[in-house]
């Protein structure tokens, strides 16, 4: 399982990497390899307004269906039009290809309450 | 495919049934039906009546059953189905009648549906009780939208339903489709509800709390007489989903917990096939200051004439009505044989065996697999596979592997706050025999995991079809046959 050092993360297992204004998120490696096969993700729409650890989306793999969280206030810039016929980059390349949205985040302070690498790793060691 | 579907064994020219002498004067279809709607070529099986019968035995052979194997699916309660109530259903003054004949011309069916009810007030712990919702879930969506005429009758405004993070999935479902919002209460370290936790989230926003007791790990909420006062003191009412229902007859009852509503899965608890073997039925009952809202008709009894039963329609406050006509009749009727056949000390016993049987499997399982709440259970228990993913073996793989033994998995991945769950309910029907086979079974693939997981990861390998292409089947599902393309 990959984490990686250039990301930060949060308590529902989603990865943020910041690029210039924008933030990508995804869900991590572990993330995906709990849910298992990821058959459809509900994204949101372009423009949208979203809140810091409330719900943008959903993820439904074939087991279970869960809430994505966004990582960070702001406004969904762009979305990954690409999962929604081959959701299984998700499992594929979750820290790559298969990117969940991209967020114009306005508080860049909620940085502080998102976790480094060590700090995700730890959380893990107790799951 | 291992067997040809009845379309691909058809003949030109064969018959299996013949139709008796017509007795009454014959007319022409096209004297009777419009030219469109006439067709020469219905393309139905042409087969005789010794191949019908050979393909549909041989595809129930491949299907598993209860009436094959064991069926420990967690919550669903797959107990054996007894043969006199399917019987019992079949008599024609059950099966040959019509929702609309006359009140005097069905007394026998309607004074069934009045005893039933009856039944399960008592059961239930309840005042009134509908017959009308044909499963579990539309049993909830009833209690709910009660629930709600009851506040809107109080000028109350209400949004929310708190719901424990165990519950059945179709809990927050009913919640949303009838106008609310769900809010989920967290389970504590002993997989019972947060009672500090709910007693936080009650306030006067709060229309109804719904438990399922015992809950979805099979333990008892032990705290309900301190949740029922939390919850009756911002004036708001406690639900029961009735699902677990198989653990407590004759011994508690929801009514007498405090519960204003709880739905009854006849399908479940009262032994009817279900589970692609029959429809449902998720008759409710409610406390009395509930009863105005349930919907139309209820079967009632006329006091003053010598057992004359009817349809009462006459309730104003009701919420209309759940379903057209009264119900599932055929599954009330099997429900009603279950319980005269049981007697009130067999519906206990049921209840009994049902916990130990439990209880049995959990204590020769525990060494095997992780337990994570190691008290008593009720009538199902929940096991992690925690250990066995370990070795690189999901949930799903044992569940795959016991296939080949050809057992019924338990459920998996249920409830949520388990990691690589499996939910276990042996029902009271099972011997100490077939509970030993499971058991050994279950054993079996432990070990495999620690020495052969590839053989546990590569399951089932003894089934008609092999480890089937899940995502396929849930983006790409596609069931339809037809004859011009193959």
């Amino acid at each position: 399982m990959e984490i990686r050092e250039d990301l930060k993360y949060t308590r529902e297992h989603e990865w943020i990497k910041i690029e210039g204004e924008q933030v990508i998120m995804g869900i991590t490696d572990y993330a995906q390899g709990e849910l298992g096969d990821v058959v459809f993700v509900e994204l949101p729409k372009i423009g949208n307004k979203v809140e810091q650890f409330k719900p943008l989306g959903t993820i439904e793999a074939v087991k279970a269906v869960s809430d994505l969280f966004a990582p960070l206030s702001g406004e969904v810039v762009e979305v990954n039009t690409r999962i929604e016929t081959e959701p299984s980059i998700i499992n594929q390349d979750p820290y790559g290809e298969g990117w969940i949205v991209k967020i114009k985040p306005e508080n860049t302070k909620e940085l502080d309450s998102l976790l480094s690498k060590e700090e995700y790793e730890k959380l893990l060691e107790q799951h | 495919m291992i067997e040809k579907l009845i379309f691909e064994l058809s003949n030109p020219g064969r018959i299996g049934f013949s139709l008796p002498e017509i007795d009454v004067p014959q007319k022409k279809l096209s004297d009777i039906l419009p030219q469109e709607k006439l067709r020469e070529n219905q393309n139905l099986p042409q087969i005789s009546e010794v191949d019908v019968v050979r393909h549909f035995t041989r595809l129930s052979v491949l299907n598993h059953h209860v009436d094959k194997r064991f069926y420990p699916l967690g919550s669903c309660t797959m107990k054996y189905n007894p043969k006199l109530n399917e019987e019992v259903s079949r008599f024609s003054g059950f099966s040959d009648i019509h929702p609309l004949q006359p009140e005097g011309t069905v007394q026998g069916a309607l004074k069934l549906m009045y005893e039933l009810s009856e039944y399960l007030k008592e059961i239930g712990g309840v005042d009134a009780v509908t017959l009308q919702p044909s499963a579990g879930a539309q049993g909830e969506l009833t209690g709910l939208l009660i629930a709600s005429a009851y506040h809107q009758k109080k000028n109350h405004r209400r949004s929310k339903v708190l719901i424990p993070d165990s519950a059945h999935g179709t809990n927050p479902a009913s919640v949303v489709t009838a106008g609310y919002s769900p809010v989920q209460v967290k389970s504590d370290e002993k997989g019972l509800v947060d009672v500090e936790e709910l007693k936080k989230l009650t306030d006067q926003d709060v229309a109804a709390v719904m438990l399922t007791n015992p809950n979805t790990l099979g333990l008892f909420e032990s705290q309900i007489e301190k949740i029922e006062k939390i919850v009756h003191d911002v004036d708001a009412l406690l639900y029961m989903d009735g699902a677990n229902l198989n653990a407590l007859m004759g011994i508690a009852r929801p009514g007498d917990m405090g519960f204003d509503i709880v739905h009854f899965n006849l399908h479940k608890t009262f032994s009817t096939p279900h589970g692609g073997g029959g429809p449902g039925s998720g008759p409710l009952g409610v406390k009395k200051h509930l009863a105005p809202f349930l919907p139309v008709p209820l079967v009632e009894k006329k006091k003053d004439q010598k057992e004359s039963y009817f349809l009462n329609y006459g309730l104003p406050d009701s919420i209309g009505k759940m379903l057209t006509f009264y119900g599932n009749f055929g599954v009330m009727v099997k429900a009603y044989a279950y319980i005269r056949s049981c007697g009130a000390s067999g519906l206990k016993n049921v209840s009994e065996s049902a916990v130990l049987n439990a209880n049995y499997l959990m204590a020769s399982l525990g060494d095997y697999f992780d337990l994570p709440y190691k008290s008593f259970c009720m009538h199902e228990f929940v096991l992690s596979g925690t250990k066995q993913k370990k070795r690189g073996v999901k949930t799903l793989d044992i569940a795959k592997r016991l296939l080949d033994f050809g057992l019924h998995p338990p459920t998996i991945y249920f409830p949520l706050i388990v990691p690589e769950a499996l939910m276990i309910e042996p029902t009271e029907s099972e011997s100490r025999e077939s509970l030993d086979e499971f058991v050994s079974c279950m054993i079996k693939i432990a070990k495999e995991a620690e020495e052969n997981p590839e053989i546990v990861k590569s399951a089932p390998h003894n089934t008609p079809v092999l480890r089937l292409d899940e995502v396929k089947a849930s983006r790409e599902l596609n069931v339809r046959w037809s004859k011009n393309v193959k």
